[in-house]
């Protein structure tokens, strides 16, 4: 039973993080985020690994990136603002595709905003929060057990395509604490960077994509091979280029690398969704009212079933337009007033009325809140 | 010599520069590579990391593990990579922009924690690469593009910064002395912490002009005639004289080093459980 336990989400990740091989952590203490790093400072010593705290949110994210280029896992933590203040350097991470980690566990916003408050405002900040045309990946986990086992995906994600990863956690399961049992060593599946072979030095080109692939592979600063690193256009070389076809060819690489590969990125559940006549859409924390408020409705005799998407971004397009027309309804049910949504909208509003139901004051949204908004959606058939 | 220094340092098909025509770059950047030959550091095991600016180009010239970052970071960026791999040999090429404004605060910190890096600043007095702003060592009353009527700002004194920041080598030489550069970079690289030192360099093509400093032959013979070395200077007048460029070694104090003092915690781990699972 040494498997069994009683944790929290922060706490979870952390595991999870250490099980998945991180072994370096640099943050900057915000709330709700603060016990990822004062765990990560208390366990990361006894496997070898370092911890150090940072003077800001912004060196956190440019030691994460330095860390990752001489070969460890690297991951920060924060929340709302300090999310904000990693947004250039979390773009720095997409040009030179070094693989991080970089979780934010979202708060009320804007600004300073609610700071012990659960939301989730951050969806398109995930997005779009740098500046640019790049792609990323962000997953956002609904209890104890899955953020254990997202922050495992989340790493090896985050190394198989080179790419940083951001882990959208709310405060709602970052400090619930729930019994977990959590999986063997044998159960676990950890991808590692794959490092350029038979190569000479002279010959060696740190952003060459080999035929076929969409990812180059990638050695360690101090490790076989010498090369440069920047934030700036780059052809295959690694330096600088002005060239406009050299520019584009990379930064649609950035981007097309996760979009051709969305169905290995996608994960989402399903729950009660066969025979339903509505579906709603939710993620998170929210996603645990949604289910309970899904299972009093069918009692009730309504037919609701519910689309939970784990993985937020790339989005899930083809997925979505599947639901829509299938259903005549979704609803999507978030902490926020719209992000979500917009891209529900965006690709399935031809196909099926989308209703949506979000607030922003700090309180997680109840599942009766959610019972008479279908009711409400149902009434205005 | 500097021939066959840059067939074994520099990548040759990313020459020439793009420095303009009287920069004092070059010089610095050549001092530190005869820093490096001197000391007979590993090509692989060394990394140079730089921000953004004209100073900060230099990596990209260097055949070592190089590291191009964002505006102001990089001892951040350098930070993490001497932190996960403590075995490298870590250099920071940065400027006076780079290091003490938008990056201010990531040097007193690395200065703080004496982590074993050598960050040398390029210091021109202005903001090169953006075309003439005024900086934060520009003097008072001189003129930037973002200053037309004259800087009201007071100037650092970087070195004063670092060493009041807890750097525990500290010395400032001018492209004039290019030995003195290397002389204090090597120094810098020997001492286990955090070493900081200013090369005072010249900008004729935004600052000079601006500023009516003549020619870059001028301004060179501005800082052979302004610097005085400290070993002539009282122990008072070494930190408070400010009508002079003071060069040389400032000050030497060793002191514990960060990533050792993080290692010993690791040891305490490895100890108590001998072959623990990583």
């Amino acid at each position: 039973m040494d498997n069994v336990k009683l944790m929290q989400g922060n706490e979870a990740c952390v595991e999870g993080a250490i099980k998945a091989g991180m072994r370096f952590f640099a943050g900057y203490p915000i709330t709700p985020s603060t016990e990822i790093a004062e765990l990560s400072a208390q366990k990361l010593p006894r496997y070898g690994g370092r911890f150090i705290q940072m003077e800001d949110e912004i060196a956190s994210m440019a030691a994460i990136i330095g860390a990752s280029l001489t070969g460890l896992k690297a991951m920060t933590a924060t929340s709302g603002p300090g999310f904000s203040l990693k947004q250039e350097n979390i773009g720095y991470a997409s040009m030179a595709e070094v693989p991080c980690v970089v979780v934010n566990v979202q708060r009320g916003g804007p600004s300073t905003g609610l700071p012990t408050s659960p939301s989730q405002g951050d969806v398109m900040q995930a997005r779009w929060g740098t500046h640019g045309d790049h792609g990323i990946i962000a997953f956002s986990p609904s209890s104890v057990r899955e953020t254990f086992d997202i922050t495992i995906a989340a790493f090896n994600y985050s190394e198989k395509y080179r790419v940083p990863v951001i882990l959208l956690m709310d405060e709602t399961v970052a400090h619930l604490r729930e019994k977990v049992e959590l999986p063997t060593d044998e159960e676990i599946n950890i991808y590692n960077r794959i490092e350029p072979s038979n190569i000479k030095q002279e010959d060696f080109k740190a952003y060459r994509v080999r035929k076929g692939n969409t990812v180059p592979t990638m050695t360690p600063f101090g490790g076989k091979y010498r090369y440069h690193v920047t934030g700036l256009a780059h052809d295959e070389t690694g330096f600088p280029t002005n060239n406009k076809e050299e520019a584009e060819k990379l930064i649609e690489r950035l981007v097309y690398k996760l979009e051709k590969n969305i169905d290995d990125i996608s994960l989402y559940e399903e729950y009660r969704l066969d025979d339903a006549e509505l579906a709603i859409i939710s993620y998170g924390g929210t996603a645990r009212s949604a289910k309970s408020a899904i299972d009093c409705l069918r009692e009730q005799g309504i037919k609701v079933g519910l689309f939970r998407p784990i993985t937020i971004w790339p989005f899930m397009e083809n997925k979505v337009i599947q639901l829509g027309k299938k259903f005549k309804k979704i609803l999507v049910v978030e902490m926020n007033l719209g992000q979500y949504v917009l891209e529900v909208e965006r690709v399935a509003s031809k196909y099926c009325d989308i209703f949506r139901y979000g607030r922003v004051n700090g309180k997680l949204i109840h599942p009766d809140e959610i019972i008479s908004k279908v009711k409400e959606v149902y009434k205005n058939a | 010599m500097p021939n066959q220094l840059i067939k074994k340092y520099f990548r040759m098909d990313k020459l020439p520069h793009i420095w303009c025509p009287g920069c004092g770059h070059g010089i610095i950047m050549h001092s530190v590579i005869r820093a490096i030959d001197n000391l007979g550091l590993d090509k692989n095991n060394v990394c140079i990391v730089s921000g953004i600016g004209c100073s900060s180009r230099a990596p990209g010239y260097l055949d070592f593990n190089t590291l191009h970052t964002t505006h102001g970071r990089a001892l951040a960026f350098a930070t993490g990579i001497k932190m996960a791999n403590p075995n490298l040999d870590v250099i920071v090429l940065t400027g006076d922009g780079d290091s003490s404004a938008i990056g201010g605060n990531h040097l007193i910190h690395a200065a703080r924690r004496n982590i074993d890096i050598t960050t040398i600043v390029f210091n021109n007095n202005i903001y090169g690469m953006t075309g003439g702003q005024y900086s934060p060592t520009t003097a008072t009353g001189d003129k930037g593009t973002t200053a037309p009527y004259g800087n009201i700002d007071r100037a650092f004194d970087l070195c004063d910064l670092a060493k009041g920041a807890g750097s525990t080598y500290v010395g400032r030489a001018t492209v004039y002395h290019p030995n003195v550069i290397t002389k204090l970079t090597e120094e810098g690289i020997k001492n286990k912490g955090f070493s900081f030192i200013e090369a005072v360099s010249i900008c004729p093509t935004y600052y000079g002009r601006k500023n009516r400093k003549g020619t870059s032959v001028d301004m060179m013979d501005y800082l052979k005639t302004t610097s005085i070395n400290v070993k002539s200077l009282s122990e008072k007048e070494k930190w408070n004289n400010i009508e002079k460029i003071v060069i040389g070694e400032l000050y030497n104090m060793p002191a514990s080093e960060y990533t050792e003092k993080y290692q010993n915690i690791i040891d305490i781990f490895e100890k108590q459980s001998g072959n623990m699972s990583r």
